[in-house]
């Protein structure tokens, strides 16, 4: 196994741990946070997978995609707290209602 | 830890797995697109191989994305003015005397990472959220745009990037040729002019997502 598939590994792990946390905490901050590390995985996996030719220069098209993606998903952040402010403006809480009685 | 929790975590190793497992059965050695891009690099107008497939090779792919940063705005405003989270507050001297020292170097490095960008790392998105972060500083110490400047000045530094960008693609129209596909005698030229109104689109917009409202908005809703 080389680097770059380690370096993916660890974006997989990123991106589940991301998507354990997204299912689990009922606070929306939380919940944002939590789609910000999937994200973060998904784009290491990108950019670690561009690196298999060895001593060759990574593929760059990959990281040209990373590059969008990171500032597409730092406004999409943005739009989610605005949302998150307007739901805590509205109903006083800035998380989901529990339902679960356990 | 609930117990549904613990029926979640079962789940969780199952998705590592199968994941883990596709990524290793990729093949070793791949080399991509990185021998089409290297071809072509020379007809791109700049030696960077990520700024060229960015800009020119997938320039339409950039284009929408900057559209993307646009409509996040215009959602952001369409919730209106947002709750005071906290009291405003002088920012003490340490603050306030750092601020003045680095908002002008950041806005140096913003500059050169936009020049560096056209034969080494940087570009415009990197340039563009340095310059970003010196708006976010700008206004984490309390600094606030001028009423005259927020109406039609702010309007116009958010859109010029996309406005710019959409000129420069259109310009081989009349020439017969598609849209975005440059002459490669004036690719870097037109380059570096998209990366340059697009490098003030992108901070300006960030700092004005981190604000949160429309500044130019007087009353709250």
């Amino acid at each position: 196994m080389s680097v770059p598939f380690l370096y993916a590994l660890v974006g997989i792990g990123l991106f589940c741990l991301g998507f354990y946390a997204l299912i689990v905490h009922n606070h929306l901050l939380r919940k944002i946070l939590a789609i910000n590390v999937m994200g973060s995985g998904v784009f290491l996996v990108l950019v670690a997978l561009a690196r298999r030719g060895g001593e060759t220069p990574p593929d760059p098209v990959p990281h040209a995609m990373v590059i969008t993606g990171i500032v597409v998903a730092v406004s999409a952040t943005a739009l989610a707290l605005g949302l998150m402010l307007k739901v805590k403006a509205a109903t006083g809480r800035a998380a989901l209602p529990d339902q679960s009685r356990d | 830890m609930k117990w549904r929790h613990w029926l979640l975590l079962p789940l969780m190793l199952a998705l590592a797995a199968g994941l883990g497992y596709t990524v290793l059965s990729l093949p070793d050695q791949a080399h991509g697109l990185q021998g089409a891009v290297a071809d072509q690099l020379g007809k791109s107008g700049v030696s960077n191989p990520v700024t060229a497939v960015l800009l020119n090779f997938r320039g339409y792919d950039t284009l929408l994305e900057m559209v993307v940063l646009t409509l996040a705005l215009l959602g952001v405003w369409s919730l209106g003015a947002q709750p005071a989270v906290h009291a405003e507050s002088i920012p003490g001297p340490v603050l306030d005397m750092l601020t003045r020292l680095l908002v002008p170097i950041l806005i140096m490095v913003a500059a050169y990472l936009l020049w560096a960008g056209a034969h080494a790392p940087g570009g415009a998105f990197q340039a563009g959220a340095v310059l970003g972060a010196a708006g976010v500083l700008l206004l984490l110490t309390g600094w606030r745009l001028p009423p005259r400047g927020a109406g039609y000045p702010l309007r116009v530094a958010l859109v010029v990037g996309v406005v710019a960008f959409l000129a420069v693609a259109a310009l081989p129209l009349p020439g017969g040729r598609h849209l975005l596909e440059y002459n490669p005698t004036y690719a870097g030229v037109l380059i570096l002019i998209i990366e340059a109104f697009a490098t003030v689109s992108i901070g300006v917009t960030l700092a004005v997502l981190f604000f949160g409202a429309d500044p130019a908005d007087k009353e709250p809703r």
